[in-house]
């Protein structure tokens, strides 16, 4: 790769208020592959839904922001920062300002419900105690656990967990929160309250939103923009009435004929 | 042969002595064995293979030999090199290596159990590498451990016995001594036999009750 496609992004690319782009980004495993060449971008306080078939690499693009997996090719930038290659030091920097929502929920089994939120406020941001736990208070009556702060994450319910983990992340105020299939492990009954918790962070923050679901009508409520993925690559993209009302794409409409 | 009650009662003294010394190397013992499992299994963890190969030899190397020999080095050829312990002393840094060598696989174990999921949350949300390891990592992995690890400390207990060889006098010691001088000798090792039955009964109750604890 030569020196002024390295280097051109950074001049012509990053508008002011661009959060996140990503540039013929490849990944790979094994021989197969996952994400082919991805070009995209997200402004600031939009919230972009990726929908696809399984296997069409829209969790690998959550995962590559997080600093969970590395691209093979390409270039991955949040907030003007290039991720990978990146010293350790500037990932900490990056992961800072995102949060993610995991579909397994990933509670800390062996902490209280409070003491999973407060952990990273007390040693990644420095708060003092108190400070993290009257945030932790807030954010729990939010998600509408207030009560529940002593409990164990095991005794809860899947949708009560999966509301923990949303206040979890919500208590690092990150800039860009990461949904990755939030509802996909919960028993149907429990979806909506997920849902509309979402609906509700959507409407009232200014929380820049990339959701990985197969919820359509949420993904028609919240989406400014909707990316339709298929083996690895955007194969449409536009507002959610254009996707989901008249998608040019012959792989969306059978998609979209699918899943509903 | 009759059972002789008054040779019960001639040895109860000396064995409350052995029981002390069969006590005392059990705990420090499996104490020395916990920690330094713990302490082998993150240094087979390290970043470079010069800390994991020398850490690997060794700990096979004392898996793999008698710990007989071991407490026969460990007490007869470290005073060569200027370096003297009580006999009890050298028997429990024996009994907790030799140990940690078995620990430090049911540790690997644990922390292999801790589902991807957990690192990857505290990567997410920042943590520090060392604090995940503390806070997250590690309490998960050591309540998945703690029956395996009472396993260990009930076998350690049936080595005890081995301390005999470098002179140290636990129960069967004293009973040995007790014995050969008034030529009694199903009193003694019925006494030491029983207490051995009864110690790892405690034990395993103890362990049940902390498992109850720990996995909730």
């Amino acid at each position: 790769m030569s020196v002024e496609t390295r280097t051109q992004p950074a001049e012509t690319g990053t508008g002011p208020t661009e959060l996140i782009r990503l540039e013929g980004v490849t990944k790979r495993f094994g021989d197969q592959t996952v994400l082919d060449g991805l070009d995209f971008s997200v402004d600031a306080g939009k919230h972009v839904t990726l929908i696809g078939p399984s296997g069409s690499g829209k969790t690998t693009i959550l995962r590559l922001l997080m600093t969970l997996t590395r691209p093979d090719e390409g270039t991955v930038t949040v907030d003007g920062e290039r991720l990978f290659p990146a010293p350790e030091k500037q990932l900490r920097e990056v992961r800072k300002k995102i949060g993610m929502v995991f579909q397994q929920f990933n509670l800390f089994p062996n902490m209280t419900v409070l003491r999973n939120i407060t952990e990273a406020p007390v040693t990644v941001l420095g708060l003092g105690r108190d400070e993290a736990e009257a945030r932790a208070r807030e954010l729990l009556d939010l998600v509408g656990l207030g009560d529940k702060c002593d409990a164990r994450p095991t005794r809860l319910s899947g949708g009560q967990q999966q509301r923990v983990a949303i206040a979890r992340a919500l208590a690092m105020r990150p800039k860009v929160l990461l949904l990755d299939e939030v509802t996909s492990a919960l028993d149907p009954e429990l979806v909506a309250g997920v849902l509309d918790l979402l609906r509700d962070i959507a409407r009232s923050t200014d929380i820049t939103m990339l959701c990985v679901t197969h919820e359509m009508g949420f993904a028609r409520d919240i989406s400014d923009q909707v990316l339709m993925f298929d083996s690895g690559r955007v194969i449409e993209s536009g507002p959610p009435e254009k996707i989901f009302g008249d998608p040019e794409h012959e792989r969306t409409r059978e998609f979209l004929g699918a899943v509903r | 042969m009759t059972w002789d009650w008054g040779a019960v009662s001639a040895f109860m003294p000396h064995f409350w002595d052995g029981l002390l010394v069969t006590l005392q190397a059990l705990a420090l013992g499996s104490l020395i064995s916990f920690a330094l499992g713990l302490v082998w299994t993150l240094l087979m963890r390290a970043p470079t293979r010069w800390v994991r190969w020398p850490v690997g030899v060794v700990t096979e190397f004392v898996r793999d030999t008698p710990l007989l020999v071991q407490l026969f080095f460990l007490f007869y050829v470290l005073p060569e090199w200027g370096l003297t312990f009580s006999a009890l002393a050298t028997g429990v840094c024996a009994l907790g290596l030799h140990y940690s060598t078995y620990t430090m696989q049911v540790y690997r174990a644990g922390i292999e159990a801790v589902p991807a999921g957990q690192w990857e949350a505290a990567t997410a949300l920042n943590l520090p590498r060392l604090r995940t390891w503390r806070v997250v990592i590690l309490p998960q992995a050591v309540r998945r451990v703690v029956p395996a690890l009472g396993n260990y400390v009930i076998a350690m207990l049936k080595d005890t016995p081995m301390l005999m060889a470098i002179t140290v006098l636990e129960m069967l010691g004293r009973a040995r001594l007790f014995s050969q001088a008034r030529f009694q000798f199903t009193e003694p090792l019925t006494v030491v036999g029983v207490a051995f039955v009864v110690i790892s009964y405690l034990a395993s109750l103890l362990l049940r009750a902390l498992e109850r604890r720990l996995v909730r």
